[in-house]
């Protein structure tokens, strides 16, 4: 029950190797936060300097108001549920819980009353005894969950919690962590490098690349407003289109087609036209916008119907009606909705729309 | 050096370098040709046989027929002419606590108990405290080094070190030389009985820390980094890691070389010969057993303390066994 801050965070393994760069981050007090980012960008490093088990080279981290720079990770009284579970092989799933209450010197009831009404909600009652080695990755995973929300901690961390989940096991675990947040009512700061946990789990985003933070804002904040074209391509499943585009007296002109844009810009400037696929559609409303799309996959998943192919040489893939009879090699007529169309400075990579 | 007595043996070498290849491989040729010739039921468990028979014959031959041909030694007088029954073991096990073999089987005991708790306790030591310093690999083969040397020439080495020289004069010495910084006089060590057993076993101990130490590090570099994060993070400091954490999962590791230096402390021997030969109430049963063998030509009482030796270690070589494949089926 803390905000957490970074505030001007630098980590360095050496002179030239600086894995995060001047990170500046404000964590509300019981806020869901998800670090996002490729792999190898600096979430996992970010957030092990708030666990205390790496240094900080710059700048301050706080927990609520206190500067922990100096603080050893057994003082933060921060819980942290790793990639690998970390679950100590030699005790039972019982001592594996009961473990932190142990080294806060808790009597013995309490702590069994603490350890069985975590086993209670994660389902681990039949399996108290069992040594970790004799669980599935699902039930490993839960012992890790159990032996942090005993503890009742001031932040809750979770690094990649479910990445060594099966896909069906993923889905469900999401919700349960969601669901687990709202009842414990704690800071959870959770590293992923799965846009869709980050999309579908945080209040916030916050995304990281190459160990500088891109852009902090909601789920649904960031996927409407990028604020850069790697947010752009980062958020989102399939992948927004870029398209290289000019600018010209309030439209755009790319190779294929020539679009109105929503807020002018200056004449000539050269950028990247960005719009989502479900921007792209079989709904024509405006001649201006229409696009000419040779088809060269469809992929039909159902409820969704997708074509990939190209528009005057540019890549493009539209979301279309799955009923819509579309094949290989065809040639659509497709409209393009203006009220999302994003546009980023070839130089600067911001968006400026 | 006589070069021309090498040179006469050159035949032989070269009979030896050609021949033991070639007889491999009319043995396995062989061998596979008998296979193929049995029915396809039969191959699968008559090769192993075949495969593993030259190493069951040579263990026969050079292990198990010793072994009994002592015990059946040991029921036999000095010369092995006449037949005197367990009179030999009555002998060697009368007298307690000072006749017969009981000095010897008492420091036996007394190697047993400090020697294997010294090296595991300084070869845990060293283990956890070189395992997170920059110059960990040239302090770990400093105190590896003794192991290369051959346990002889470690007793001479500690001979010297122990060495004595009347109050007044030169230390040679190293250890009587260091009580002289601290304005002590000299002692005699090898050669007093109240402390000559420590002396000899903290020499056993220096040359056989760094084989515990290297075992132990690999223990412990084996846990993986997250599980001491993860007590870290859950509040425990470095101390209670290593006692809740890290020792309970080197234990099985721990009782492996504790065993196999439980063995070697069974089995002690040079050391004692070198430095003492038993001498100032520091026999021990392997010596013991040179002893009568040689000195006194008696071959029934050496082979019956041989056979005591042996009653002893199988016990903890069996332990020792099973314990080595429990760690192996955890992997
Ligand atoms: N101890 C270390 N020494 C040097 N570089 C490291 C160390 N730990 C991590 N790195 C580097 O820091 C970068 C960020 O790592 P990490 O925070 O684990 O990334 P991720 O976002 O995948 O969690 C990586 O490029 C990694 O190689
Ligand atoms: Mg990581």
């Amino acid at each position: 029950m803390a905000s957490v801050t970074y505030d001007h965070v630098v980590k360095r393994y050496t002179a030239d190797l600086t894995v995060v760069k001047d990170f500046n981050v404000e964590i509300k007090d019981k806020e869901f936060m998800v670090l996002v980012g490729p792999s190898g960008c600096g979430k996992s490093t970010a957030l092990r300097m708030l666990a205390g088990l790496e240094s900080i080279s710059e700048g301050q981290i706080r927990i609520g108001e206190r500067v922990v720079n100096d603080v050893a990770a057994k003082d933060r009284d921060i819980a942290m549920v790793f990639q690998s579970y970390a679950l100590y092989p030699h005790m039972s799933v019982y001592d594996n819980m009961a473990f932190p209450l142990q080294m806060q010197h808790m009597k013995k009831p309490d702590i069994d009353k603490r350890v069985k009404n975590a086993s209670r909600i994660l389902g681990l009652d039949n399996f108290l005894q069992r040594k970790p080695r004799a669980l599935s990755g699902g039930q490993r995973q839960r012992v890790a969950l159990g032996r942090a929300i005993v503890r009742n901690p001031k932040v809750f961390l979770l690094d990649e919690p479910l990445s060594n989940l099966d896909a069906k096991l993923r889905g469900q675990t999401r919700i349960e962590l969601q669901k687990l947040h709202r009842d414990l009512e704690t800071t959870f700061i959770y590293v992923t490098h799965d846009q869709v946990e980050a999309m579908t789990m945080g209040d916030r985003i916050a995304i990281m690349n190459a160990g500088i933070l891109q852009q902090v804002g909601t789920p649904g904040d960031i996927y409407d407003h990028p604020a850069n074209l790697f947010v752009a391509g980062f958020i989102g499943s399939p992948t927004m289109n870029f398209v290289p585009a000019t600018a010209q007296n309030g439209s755009a002109k790319a190779a294929g087609f020539e679009v109105k844009l929503p807020k002018s810009l200056p004449a000539g400037k050269k950028g990247t036209l960005g719009f989502r696929p479900e921007a792209v559609t079989d709904r024509v409303t405006d001649e201006g916008n229409a696009l000419q799309m040779k088809v060269d996959v469809v992929e039909r998943l159902g409820s969704d119907q997708f074509l990939y192919g190209q528009v005057g040489g540019d890549s493009v893939t539209a979301r279309v009606d799955p009923r819509m009879k579309v094949d290989p090699g065809d040639t659509v007529k497709l409209g393009l909705d203006t009220r999302s169309l994003h546009f980023f400075d070839s130089e600067t990579e911001l968006a400026l729309l | 050096m006589d070069f021309s007595q090498l040179l006469a043996d050159v035949p032989t070498l070269v009979a030896v370098i050609v021949g033991v290849p070639a007889v491999l491989a009319a043995y396995i040729v062989g061998g596979e040709y008998v296979v193929r010739l049995l029915p396809d039921k039969l191959r699968p468990s008559v090769r192993p046989w075949i495969w593993v028979g030259p190493a069951l014959a040579f263990v026969g031959f050079f292990l198990v027929y010793p072994v009994f041909g002592t015990a059946y030694r040991s029921l036999f007088d000095l010369s092995g002419n006449s037949f005197v029954g367990l009179s030999n073991y009555v002998t060697q096990l009368s007298g307690f606590p000072s006749g017969g073999s009981w000095i010897a089987i008492r420091n036996n005991v007394f190697w047993l108990v400090f020697f294997t708790v010294l090296v595991l306790a300084f070869g845990l030591l060293f283990a956890v405290l070189t395992d997170r310093v920059s110059y960990e690999s040239p302090i770990k083969s400093l105190i590896f080094m003794p192991m290369a040397i051959s346990f002889v020439a470690i007793a001479l080495i500690w001979k010297f070190m122990y060495s004595y020289q009347p109050p007044g004069e030169p230390q040679t010495g190293t250890v009587n030389a260091l009580l002289g910084i601290f304005h002590q006089d000299p002692r005699l060590w090898v050669q007093d009985p109240n402390v000559a057993n420590q002396a000899l076993i903290v020499a056993a101990v220096w040359g056989f820390v760094g084989f515990a130490m290297v075992i132990l590090s690999a223990a412990l570099k084996g846990i993986p980094g997250d599980l001491l994060e993860a007590a870290r993070v859950d509040g425990a400091g470095e101390l209670t890691i290593f006692r809740r954490v890290i020792f309970p999962l080197m234990m099985p590791t721990i009782v492996v070389v504790g065993t196999t230096l439980v063995i070697f402390a069974l089995k002690a021997f040079d050391v004692v010969y070198v430095m003492t030969n038993g001498n100032y109430d520091t026999d021990v049963l392997a010596n013991r057993m040179y002893k009568l063998l040689t000195a006194s030509q008696d071959f029934g009482d050496a082979s019956a303390v041989a056979i005591i030796l042996v009653a002893a270690v199988i016990p903890v070589l069996i332990f020792n066994l099973r314990q080595f494949r429990a760690v192996e089926a955890r992997r």
